[in-house]
């Protein structure tokens, strides 16, 4: 038989084994398995409904909430656009941004202690970073401690207890989710604020 | 070329001939066939139109002292690598010229149907038939198929002692262009005219029919695919500079890829060549091609033939040892006779032993009525009969046969002496009157000094050793221990030999041996490095690819370091090459970048006094290294017999890490003395 | 830097050294057809892929094997193309997503052809689950299995007696491609996907799911199969993602485990073959070399980059922002700078091309490494297979140079490399510079090249250089910055990715075979030993000077300037 004739038939059987059966094969196996990681580690508020995905960062602009790091995903964490900002080390964009990002924290963060933890001016690579490093969690908790009226050690607590170490404690880095810290908060603050 | 003096390389009239023959070569025809050198002339012309540019229309930006600077070097950098190639060729040249005159229009006496037919020698073809008679000069190669003459060939090999040529056997064939000096020779010639010997001895050291040998080739193209990366980095450059808002000029990037392409490699590999061949030239070595140079590099095993290159050419008689009942002093008379007619060099060292031992004056043998029996194959004996005594000597078996045809013994003493003398090396003759045996002589091979040294050096390289002999395994393994070989082959015949090559090469090794006899060429046309040694018949020489003319076999040894320091000398120098370019490019990009980013001074380690001068400076540089490396080019990087792994480590460190550093401070040195001068 | 971030990559790197060997002999036997513990359990598959593909497995010349290799990948590249023509009237496209438009589909199947993986797409906004698992996943077994077919063959040919003939036989590409993906790809990357699943790595076929943010916003969430790609991705070191941001997605990879095994996985392989070649060379030491050698231009680059990344960026010099944890522009939280630059250092060491951060945003030395790795030939261990050859094809080269240094007609593994030999492996190292420096010097001057950047000054020409360094080098990262998706950038790095895959590969095999036929002499105290340390510094020497000089310029314009001019605090 010749090679092309054979190039033929092992495409479509390499195609059919590793491009249909294997994926199909994997996904049948993942959900009975791991149905809830195959599905996007969905978490669900309060009121039982669907707020999003445990490992996908979501935009938080209220004070009341820890705000996640900028995101250059779409027009800031569009899970459907995963992207990051792309700005080189020399960029005057990005020195733009960091300045403009560094004003506006400042202004909103007026009893913020000590200098801006960086992740907290910098776009993350998937735009969808659902962490911060502890650093930048603790350096918001005066102000959402004050939008919430809740003392700052409670709200500190809230943020030490959502400090996710290292893996086996030397594989990544410690981080704190963001979605989940909020979640917490409505939980113990109340979703909506009396004055709202 | 009697034994031609090395001609110092910078001899007078030699470096005017080579700096002559630099400008000639820069016609493209030749220069095309190096294509590195070829990119830097083709630059040198590209820069020489720009800077007449520069004189008749000057532009802004674009000095015209500085294109004609870089313009001068460039040229100088086309014409040093020529000049390297002219002055290695030049050597030759003078070699060959002093060989062409040996090949004087003589007449020769042509035999037609018997009558002779004066014919100029150099109308003889092959198969034609001439007479030589004493005075006169061999008017072409060939072989002698009738008579016996002493010939003079010190024009060819330099040695003055006349040989014997005669008919058959292996010390027929003649060259043309020597001389008989005795008695009468007809001769077959072997050649057409221009196919002569001489005449390609003549080409070969004139390097008119050089061709690139295989390596040299391989060579050439990891030299012109760099030369293509190095076009490739540099012009793009134009355009990354066009994009950094940098311009830069043609004579930049032309100054910039003769710096970074490997000219220092390239412009010394033709000449690299021409001198390895020239040095076994030199050594009375005349390779018949490129390739077996290199050869010689790579070979793994010598077969080295025990008589002549182990040990001295012939045995010498040590010993006397009587048999039971049997004075020293009648063995040793008898003896003597047995070897008056005995003209081998055993044979007349047995009369002298006789002589000196037991006062025993060497009998006339004129004046001796005895008739002498020669040495016969068959009988493997010879001896005189005379006054009724019938004397003998031959190897010991041969003797055990003769008397017991006679009715004698062999007696147990004798051979208890034959078994040690043969396991100690030597060779045992018996002796023996009548049906008698007297006893036994020891010939002692005496092995050459200063050979274990030799081969323990060789052994360090890799190379293996192994002795041929056509003794038995006991004398053979004495010997070898002796010399310090690695390996024997006793008994040989030509078949063993040949059986032993294919042997090694189906192992994937390279073989190198000597011979000289027609029985030796099927195993010399078999080897892939096979030196026939000038005294041999034709057919060995044909077989061979190098011909000895000295006929010294221990030469090999030479042969193989040649090899080896040429393939060493290409790599060290393509290495530095190489290396130079770091510094070329720390010399030549920081300073050219400087005028747009300023920034990265700190870059700008080499601090050279301005763009110009960087780039003058390393063309400068470049163009000089070729010069300075012409003597190591030509004399070869010393070979020193170290293991693979030590000359690497030790080649690394003087032309790799030597290559990085020595332009850096040569390039700087010449940015000083330009700025000193006030050129730059 | 932090010890913390040195253990992680010393840890990394032991647990490549430890798998290289078992691995190893396991993929000698796998492609040498010797006994193994998977020909029982799934020797039927094997035996049943010949049968419905056609295959008799006799030996072939390099030329049949080219051919086969070839042909079968024009196919399979026409395939994959089609099926983005044609998605939206295929299955499995819960989204509707439209035919994908003809020149971004011609890039993204040649990528995925040669193993590339380059994404001018956004994934998630383009290619349906069907594209994505039997145009892209597909790809990612196949070329990956042609590496390990090609190095394989490639090894054979320098360690096959020969029997001096001028061209000898050097397996069969399909009895190989077929072997590797049985037995090592597909079995490996089942139970890597489920692992990868159980981490939070998405596996499904769902359409993409909206929800409702705590803040009331609506967020909608890309789905899809992507753990079972995932896997092969890194183990076939394809590097094509699912996501667009790739490795940085948490869907792709979500935990600091998932992120260790992408790495060990890109490099398990590759570092295995070398074992595999000191194998079918009988002699271990010749495949540790290799391994050494690749280990310390490893260790160097991933040190360098970590330092360059750790030390921050000089950007923020004089704002009120501390950043000990380093430069966090285009990085995940959750990885930290360490495990971002080691990432990138294996992405780039490999022909990979995965991606944990953003290279574009790295400072401009932590960005050279990842560069320069990938001009080195990506030959640090490298894509799967091609990094052997490559290195391969580096160490012939360096036999030779250093080999005449010795005396000697330069030989490897006792076979002599002669005229023939080098003339193919220049045309192979004629690739880099001319597919690379000339796409990159037309696109730096054309007004539709320059259009595409996303960065000024230094850092523009890096995005374009990397962006033809890597199609060229079939990693497929990028200065990300570079708008690709353009019909110049789709049809000039298309073209680049094809050229830098098979005007390499062909000159391989044809060395393969060249080799394979040549007898091979005994090592002796006067051939180049090359199973020892000193070899591994001249290995290392060759491959870093040949790649220095050929792109010192280049670099010098770009990434070499950009550092000096953020050391003195300049933007653009």
């Amino acid at each position: 038989m010749s090679e092309i004739k054979i190039a033929l038939r092992m495409t479509i059987v390499t195609l059919v084994l590793t491009g249909l059966v294997y994926p199909l094969a994997t996904t049948a196996l993942a959900q009975v398995m791991f149905p809830r990681g195959a599905g996007g580690s969905l978490v669900h508020g309060g009121d039982g409904r669907v707020v999003g995905s445990e490992l996908i960062g979501q935009p938080f602009a209220s004070p009341r909430y820890f705000q996640p790091r900028p995101s250059a995903a779409g027009s800031g964490y569009d899970a459907s656009a995963s992207s990051g900002s792309n700005l080189g080390p020399t960029s005057k964009k990005l020195r733009d941004r960091i300045v403009a990002d560094v004003e506006r924290l400042r202004k909103e963060n007026p009893q913020a202690a000590g200098p801006i933890p960086s992740d907290l001016v910098t776009a993350s690579a998937s735009g969808l970073d659902p962490h911060l490093s502890p650093a930048a969690a603790l350096w918001q908790v005066p102000r959402v401690a004050a939008a919430r009226g809740a003392s700052a050690d409670e709200v500190r607590g809230l943020v030490e207890s959502r400090i996710e170490p290292r893996f086996l404690g030397f594989l990544g880095e410690p981080t704190v989710n963001v979605l989940l810290l909020n979640l917490d908060l409505d939980r113990r603050f109340g979703r909506r604020m009396a004055a709202d | 070329m009697a034994h031609p003096q090395a001609v110092s390389i910078f001899h007078g009239p030699l470096m005017r001939q080579a700096a002559l023959d630099s400008v000639k070569k820069l016609s493209p025809r030749l220069m095309v066939r190096n294509p590195v050198m070829f990119v830097v002339e083709v630059g040198s012309v590209l820069t020489t139109l720009l800077w007449l540019r520069d004189l008749l229309a000057p532009a802004a930006g674009s000095a015209a002292w500085f294109s004609g600077a870089v313009t001068l070097w460039l040229w100088f950098t086309v014409l040093f690598a020529n000049f390297a190639e002219a002055l290695a060729e030049g050597r030759g040249k003078a070699q060959a010229a002093a060989l062409r005159g040996l090949r004087k229009e003589t007449m020769a006496r042509k035999l037609v149907d018997g009558r002779e037919v004066a014919t100029p020698a150099s109308d003889l073809r092959k198969d034609d038939v001439v007479v030589v008679e004493a005075g006169q000069l061999i008017p072409g190669d060939g072989e002698v198929i009738e008579g016996i003459a002493s010939v003079d060939e010190s024009a060819i090999t330099g040695e003055s002692a006349p040989v014997i040529r005669e008919s058959g056997g292996d010390r027929s064939a003649v060259t043309g262009g020597t001389k008989v000096l005795s008695d009468r020779l007809v001769i077959r010639i072997g050649v057409n005219p221009g196919e002569s010997f001489l005449d390609r001895m003549i080409g070969l050291v004139e390097g008119a029919r050089r061709q690139k040998t295989p390596n040299e080739i391989a060579l050439h193209v990891l030299l012109c695919g760099m030369t293509i990366i190095f076009l490739i980095a540099c012009v793009t450059l134009v355009p990354f500079g066009i994009y950094s808002g940098l311009r830069i000029s043609v004579t930049v990037i032309v100054a910039l890829l003769v710096c970074l392409i490997p000219t220092t490699i390239g412009g010394l590999l033709s000449a690299i060549g021409i001198a390895g061949m020239d040095r076994l030239i030199r050594h009375n070595i005349i390779p018949m091609s490129g390739r077996a140079v290199e050869a010689a590099g790579d070979v793994d095993t010598i077969l080295l033939d025990k008589t002549g290159t182990i040990t001295l050419g012939n045995r010498m008689a040590s010993e006397l040892v009587p048999a039971p009942g049997v004075t020293a002093e009648a063995l040793a008379e008898a003896a003597q006779l047995a070897s008056l007619a005995d003209e081998t060099p055993e044979g007349r060292s047995v009369v002298v032993l006789a002589k000196e031992k037991f006062g025993l004056r060497g009998r006339d043998l004129a004046h001796v009525p005895a008739t002498f029996v020669p040495f016969t194959a068959q009988t493997r004996m010879s001896g005189a009969d005379l006054d009724g005594r019938s004397i003998r000597k031959g190897a010991a078996d041969a003797i055990h046969k003769h008397v017991s045809a006679l009715g004698g013994v062999m007696p147990i003493e004798v051979e208890q002496h034959v078994t040690r003398i043969a396991q100690s090396g030597g060779t045992p003759l018996a002796v023996s009157e009548g049906a008698r045996v007297l006893g036994v002589i020891h010939l002692k091979d005496t092995v050459k000094g200063g050979l274990k040294e030799r081969f323990d050096k060789f052994r360090s390289m890799g190379l293996r050793t192994v002795m041929i002999t056509g003794d038995n395994p006991l004398t053979a393994a004495a010997i070898a221990a002796e010399a310090g070989v690695d390996d024997f082959l006793a008994q040989a015949t030509p078949e063993d030999k040949l059986r032993l090559i294919r042997n090694e090469q189906g192992k994937g090794k390279l073989v190198a041996m000597t011979g000289d006899g027609t029985n030796d060429a099927p195993a010399l046309a078999q080897a892939d490095v096979a030196i026939a040694m000038n005294t041999g018949t034709q057919a060995a020489k044909e077989a061979g690819n190098m011909v000895d003319l000295d006929s010294n076999p221990t030469k090999l040894l030479e042969v193989v370091e040649v090899g080896k320091q040429l393939l060493m000398t290409r790599g060290c120098l393509t290495t530095f090459s190489i290396a130079n370019d770091v510094a070329k490019y720390f010399a030549i990009i920081p300073a050219l970048f400087l005028a747009v980013f300023p920034e990265i001074a700190p870059l700008d380690i080499m601090r050279l006094a301005s763009p110009e001068s960087a780039i003058l400076s390393a063309v400068i540089f470049n163009a000089l290294v070729i010069v300075a490396l012409i003597p190591l080019a030509l004399r070869g990087v010393r070979y020193r017999p170290l293991g693979a792994a030590a000359l690497l480590r030790r080649s690394l460190l003087v032309f790799g890490l030597g290559g990085v550093v020595a332009p850096f401070v040569g390039i700087k040195a010449i940015d000083v003395v330009l700025a000193g001068l006030g050129l730059t | 830097m932090t010890a913390n971030g040195w253990i992680q990559i010393l840890f990394f790197f032991g647990a490549i050294a430890l798998c290289a060997k078992p691995l190893g002999v396991f993929l000698h036997r796998v492609m040498e057809g010797e006994r193994h513990f998977l020909a029982g359990p799934l020797g039927w598959l094997e035996r049943l892929v010949y049968r419905l593909g056609g295959v008799s497995g006799e030996e072939q010349s390099w030329r049949a094997y080219a051919g086969g290799m070839l042909a079968f990948s024009a196919f399979t590249l026409l395939v994959t193309y089609l099926i983005q023509r044609l998605q939206h009237v295929l299955p499995f496209n819960p989204q509707g997503l439209g035919a994908v438009e003809a020149g971004s589909a011609f890039n993204t199947a040649a990528s995925f052809t040669t193993n590339t993986n380059w994404q001018g797409y956004v994934g998630e906004a383009t290619m349906s689950y069907l594209s994505q698992m039997a145009g892209l996943a597909w790809h990612n077994f196949i070329s990956a299995a042609a590496g390990i077919a090609i190095a394989t063959a490639l090894a054979r040919g320098l360690t096959r007696k020969g029997d001096g003939s001028r061209w000898g036989t050097i397996g069969n590409f399909w009895v190989d491609l077929t072997r590797a993906t049985v037995y090592v790809l597909l079995p490996l990357c089942l139970v890597i996907a489920l692992l990868f699943v159980s981490q939070g790595m998405i596996q499904n076929l769902a359409p993409y799911q909206e929800v409702a943010t705590l803040e009331g916003g609506k967020q909608v969430i890309a789905m899809g199969p992507v753990a079972s790609q995932e896997a092969i991705k890194q183990l076939g070191t394809n590097g094509g993602g699912f996501f667009n941001a790739n490795a940085a997605h948490p869907f792709e990879n979500p935990n600091a485990l998932t992120n260790f095994l992408s790495m060990f996985l890109i490099f398990l392989i590759p570092g295995a073959l070398t074992c595999t070649f000191g194998r079918m060379a009988k002699d271990p030491k010749q495949g540790w070399a290799l391994f050494g050698a690749m280990s310390l231009l490893f260790l160097v680059g991933a040190g360098v980059t970590y330092w360059a990344e750790a030390d921050g960026n000089p950007i923020l010099a004089g704002l009120p922002v501390s950043q000990p944890i380093g430069n966090m522009e285009g990085k995940e939280s959750r990885f930290g700078v360490a495990n971002s630059a080691l990432y990138a250092t294996v992405t780039t060491d490999a022909s990979c091309g995965a991606v944990n951060s953003m290279h574009d945003s790295f400072t401009p030395l932590g960005g050279l490494v990842p560069l320069f790795n990938i001009q080195l030939g990506e030959v640090v261990f490298g894509g799967v297979g091609a990094g052997l050859y490559g290195i391969l094809v580096m160490a012939i080269l360096s036999v030779f140079i250093a080999g005449l240094m010795v005396g000697r007609t330069p030989e490897y593994l006792g076979k002599k490399i002669e005229t023939r030999e080098v003339k193919l492996a220049m045309l192979y190292a004629l690739v880099f510079p001319l597919v690379i420096l000339a796409f990159t010097a037309w696109a730096s001057v054309a007004p539709y090249g320059l259009s595409s950047r996303n960065n000024e000054g230094p850092h523009g020409l890096s995005e374009i250089l990397y962006a033809f360094t890597s199609a060229t080098g079939n990693n497929g990262s990028a200065f990300a910055g570079i708008s690709a998706n353009t019909p110049f950038y789709n049809t000039a790095l298309g073209l680049a990715m094809l050229m830098g895959r098979f005007w390499m590969i062909v000159p391989v095999l044809a060395i393969a075979g060249a080799l394979s036929g040549k007898k091979a002499a005994p090592p002796g105290l006067g051939t180049l030993p090359t199973g020892g340390p000193l070899f591994v510094v001249l290995l290392i020497g060759v491959t870093v000077i040949v790649g220095a000089l050929t792109f010192f310029p280049a670099l010098a314009l770009g990434p070499i300037v950009e550092h000096f001019l953020a050391q003195a605090g300049k933007v653009l």
